[in-house]
């Protein structure tokens, strides 16, 4: 029996000549190779037909209708994912079906748009997070930084990542997993809710044995490492000094972690032009020193000229890659995040250097006048000494409760420490709190008045 | 194949003149335009998104962390923006031009209603860690996907959160390590057929196994015999891709998964080719252990010019309960909750094996996948599965006299036709005839892949293209083979017409250029 839908052209007069071309009696033939007692004999019992455009837009309409969406209530949550303006011609172009609806630029000839997208969006990387080179991007922050973890790992010899207290939770479960079955050693130190990253903890952690320190730059709580410090403490004893970006915003203010000592810069992309998504897909930034180029993971693409003398451009050093190494590869990965990437560059060709500074100035004014306005709140204090867009505060009671009546309240209220550290009991008073350019004076004010309200 | 040109144009009335001889001053050649990079275009200073200056200078402790000067970025307004990357995108081609038969891409159709529902304020505006009473919409999402996949494979279970097929390889390879882990046993061999995509090999040796060949037989599918000889106490399983990369359905699947099993491993399926099976055939009643799903392939997620993709994992029985953090459930009330690591004992999942990234996995895939599911529905996924199969039988039977077909003996092709370059002249190969076809307006096929043919083709149609469309396509392939036989020496050259001609690519990896730097421009 043939299904008739408007994805597929075919016509049941198609098919019927074409399976004479073939020579098959019947569509039943051509799938003689699958062992009879494995078929299904029609579609899967209890499961429903193909359905109109209309029916299952107002399906997925339906489900989107359930959720509180960020732009439909005062709005501030971070911690790893962070809700920025994106301007209008990001989506538009990105919806383009030259790029959409491309594949990975495997000829070059014909992907020319995408590749030199990839080379400028590569230049974008590396000049934003001081590093000499970087990727055509990975998955996102979390494995970037696992991958970094992995590539300090061969650049050295030695197995043990010393790990800041102030790297998200996410990123360092995400570590831990590969590591158990890697054998590498993650020595992590606890996070802790004071004013100060913990540097000097980090510091007196490093041995002759440790292949790399990683950071996160601004942390988790919005506080900010001494990279320099820690990049000389790590070269003296011959590791690696990873620093982890997640809000990218940040460095149109503060000072680019490849400036500062880092060997390996990976960060969370998702700030420029990728929205939120409920977490995915986002973007892997992924940048190092020259000297380091072949160890790196993932795609990179290259300039070269064409037959007749003209610049164009190729991926390129894949023998790092698996489709050429195999086993041997610096990583599994087959994919970059192409789409986001190039959401990622268009947003950042929008801002340039000057327009990004400008913006991050913006977010730091704003997360300001928020954490101005909620030390006025009875019982909430600042934790942070410095800060860039987010911060922490403590709240007199488990901050997880309160961001649960805080949305029934119609307050999205930041990201409590009970849900990224659930059952650590020294961190469940506090909050997590973000502020961008979206953010408005009157968003402080009704988080301001609800946060009285649940705290009374 | 001309017939199907509206234009009136025969390749007898030739180009028009000679076009080598039409010179422009701007370099561009009417719709056929050059642009230069963002900088070489773009200002410091310019912008194309207004902001007011804020008035209140940085807290005090911030002061020592400040940079100097901005990030050397040029900017660029918005009509220059808009003009740079469309004009950059008429140097792409896409599936929304022509067909793009790279085989195992499964380069289909992506439909714009998935698109529009993705960005629905209610997915695309939603953080991943505000409040579940807030976002039980997001959560129904990946739920509803998840009892779809885990019904049309016939698995016990699926893993939502791998990014993209290789991260749902390694995905399943950490299920089983830590299933094994769980045993109380060391097993750290894994066997991978010598057709299997790179990707394999790579993922076994990242998970931390010892990686081993398996040879195919002559019909082009794995050797029984090798593998049946190879397992043993020290063999924690097997990566099998099925269909496989020749196009071949595995008919000893169910017997290969037995012994494995009997031996005491486990059977990876690398679902890459799920698209030629869907609604016919569940890998659970294969006896696979665990298969990611690559969303962007079989469920028509978007490429996007290399990503992003997802990679869910359908698991068995055996393997579930190792399965990643977090993962979705819906309880006995019909709610479905985000079950993270303090639930997860809850949950009965006290097992699992970690984290493999931050948040939920690929939401805005989730929804796209979903929509595309729904739009089809139990019998399209059928028919899709079939019109794949039909689609790729056509192919190989229209070229199998003009190209070489080395298994074509074997039967039926599933969804991809697999030739190679045997017969073609001394000195023309697989990748004149793939760059013959980017002058005839085509993508090429996947080139030199799998290994185990010598230079090898594989055409992947997909069901999403028409017969007319086909026929052109294979015409188009015909006159290149005859062209080939001919000895053509322009094919040797091509392409002619495309925006670059071929790319040195020994260059680019002796010299890499990686980032654009202004002593390089060269003014």
């Amino acid at each position: 029996m043939e299904t008739d839908m408007r994805y597929l052209p075919l016509t049941s007069a198609d098919r019927a000549e074409m399976l004479g071309v073939i020579g098959a009696a019947s569509i039943d033939d051509l799938f003689a190779d699958v062992p009879a007692a494995a078929q299904l004999d029609g579609p899967i019992a209890g499961l429903p037909g193909h359905a109109s455009e209309m029916a299952v837009e107002r399906h997925m309409a339906a489900l989107a209708a359930k959720n509180v969406s960020a732009g439909a209530a005062p709005f501030f949550l971070g911690a790893g994912a962070y809700r920025h303006h994106v301007p209008a011609s990001v989506d538009h172009l990105i919806q383009r079906g030259e790029f959409l609806t491309a594949y990975t630029p495997y000829q070059p000839e014909i992907a020319q748009g995408t590749l030199q997208v990839l080379f400028e969006f590569q230049t974008q990387v590396a000049r934003l997070l001081g590093t000499d080179v970087a990727n055509a991007s990975m998955y996102d922050g979390s494995t970037a930084c696992w991958e970094a973890v992995a590539m300090a790992g061969r650049i050295t010899r030695r197995k043990r990542a010393v790990v800041s207290g102030g790297l998200h939770p996410h990123y360092l479960a995400t570590m831990t997993t590969m590591a158990r079955f890697t054998g590498d050693e993650i020595d992590a130190r606890a996070p802790k809710l004071e004013a100060e990253p913990d540097d000097a903890a980090l510091i007196a952690a490093i041995d002759g044995e440790t292949s790399c320190v990683v950071v996160q730059y601004p942390d988790v709580l919005g506080r900010v490492p001494d990279l320099a410090a820690i990049a000389a403490a790590a070269q003296a004893q011959g590791a690696l000094l990873i620093a982890v970006v997640t809000e990218p915003v940040a460095l149109g203010l503060l000072e680019a972690p490849g400036n500062l000592g880092a060997d390996i810069v990976v960060g969370e992309g998702q700030s420029l032009g990728v929205g939120l998504q409920f977490g995915g897909p986002y973007l892997g930034l992924f940048g190092c020193r020259e000297k380091f180029l072949r160890q790196m993971p993932g795609r990179l693409c290259g300039q070269t000229v064409d037959a007749d003398g003209k610049r164009g451009f190729v991926l390129t050093l894949s023998t790092r890659e698996q489709h050429i190494r195999r086993e041997k590869a610096t990583s599994n990965i087959c994919t970059n995040a192409g789409l986001c990437a190039l959401a990622f560059s268009i947003h950042m060709t929008l801002l340039g250097g000057e327009g990004l500074a400008r913006l991050a100035r913006v977010n730091h004014a704003t997360a300001r006048k928020l954490a101005d306005r909620l030390a006025r709140v009875p019982g909430v204090g600042v934790v942070n000494n410095a800060y860039f867009n987010e911060f922490a505060v403590t709240l007199p009671e488990d901050a997880r409760e309160v961001v649960r009546l805080l949305a029934d309240r119609h307050v999205l209220g930041g990201v409590s420490l009970g849900r990224l550290y659930p059952g650590v009991n020294a961190l469940a008073n506090g909050l997590l709190l973000t502020a961008t350019e979206l953010t408005t004076d009157e968003d402080i004010e009704m988080l301001a008045i609800a946060l009285e309200g649940v705290l009374a | 194949m001309n017939a199907h040109n509206p234009s009136g144009w025969r390749p007898e009335m030739g180009e028009g003149g000679n076009l080598d001889a039409v010179a422009t001053t701007s370099g561009d050649r009417g719709l056929m335009l050059e642009e230069a990079l963002i900088f070489e275009l773009g200002a410091p200073g310019k912008c194309g998104v207004e902001l007011d200056e804020p008035a209140c200078d940085p807290v005090p402790g911030l002061a020592r962390f400040l940079r100097k000067a901005p990030p050397a970025l040029p900017g660029l307004t918005e009509p220059e923006t808009v003009r740079h990357y469309t004009r950059l995108s008429r140097q792409n081609y896409a599936i929304d031009l022509g067909p793009f038969p790279l085989g195992s891409c499964t380069m289909k159709h992506n439909p714009r209603l998935n698109e529009k529902v993705a960005r629905l304020p209610g997915f695309a505006d939603l953080h991943p860690l505000a409040p579940q009473q807030t976002v039980r919409g997001a959560l129904e999402v990946i739920n509803q996907l998840a009892e779809w996949l885990i019904t049309l494979t016939g698995m016990h279970g699926v893993a939502m959160t791998p990014k993209a097929g290789a991260h749902g390889e390694l995905c399943g390879l950490l299920c089983i390590k830590a299933a094994i882990e769980a045993r109380g046993e060391a097993r750290s061999v894994i066997l991978v057929p010598e057709s299997a995509h790179g990707t394999n090999p790579a993922t076994a040796a990242f998970a931390g196994f010892t990686v081993e060949a398996i040879p195919a037989t002559a019909a082009g599918r794995v050797d029984l015999a090798a593998l049946a000889a190879r397992l043993g106490p020290d063999v924690a399983g097997v990566m099998i891709t099925n269909p496989n990369t020749c196009g071949l359905f595995e008919r000893e699947m169910k017997t290969i998964s037995d012994a494995v099993h009997a031996a005491g491993g486990y059977v990876y399926c690398d679902g890459a080719n799920f698209n030629a099976i869907v609604g016919r055939v569940r890998p659970g009643d294969l006896g696979i252990d665990a298969m990611h799903i690559n969303l962007h392939k079989t469920f028509s997620t978007p490429h996007g010019g290399g990503g992003p993709g997802s990679g869910p994992v359908v698991l068995s029985e055996a393997l579930c309960p190792f399965g990643p953090l977090p993962f979705t459930a819906r309880t006995a009330d019909g709610v479905v909750h985000l079950v993270e690591e303090e639930d997860a004992e809850a949950f009965g999942h006290a097992q699992a094996f970690g984290r493999m990234a931050a948040f939920h996995g690929q939401m805005g895939m989730f929804t796209r996948a979903l929509a595309y599911i729904l739009s089809h529905g139990a019998d399209g996924l059928r028919q899709v599965a079939e019109d794949a199969v039909l689609n790729a039988n056509y192919v190989l039977r229209s070229l199998e006299d003009v190209l070489s077909a080395p298994f074509a003996a074997s039967g039926p092709c599933m969804h991809e036709a697999l030739f190679s370059d045997d017969g073609l002249p001394e000195g023309f190969s697989t990748l004149d005839l793939a760059k013959g076809l980017i002058d005839e307006g085509f993508h090429p096929m996947t080139v030199y892949f799998p290994l185990v043919v010598h230079g090898a083709m594989l055409i992947e149609p997909t069901e999403t293209e028409s017969k007319a469309g086909l026929d052109r396509f294979i015409g188009s392939l015909r006159s290149l083979a005859e062209r080939a036989r001919a000895s053509d020496p322009s094919l040797k050259t091509a392409p002619h017409l495309a925006p670059r001609r071929r790319l040195d690519e020994t260059l680019a990896a002796r010299k890499p250029v990686l980032v654009w730097k202004e002593a390089a421009a060269g003014g």
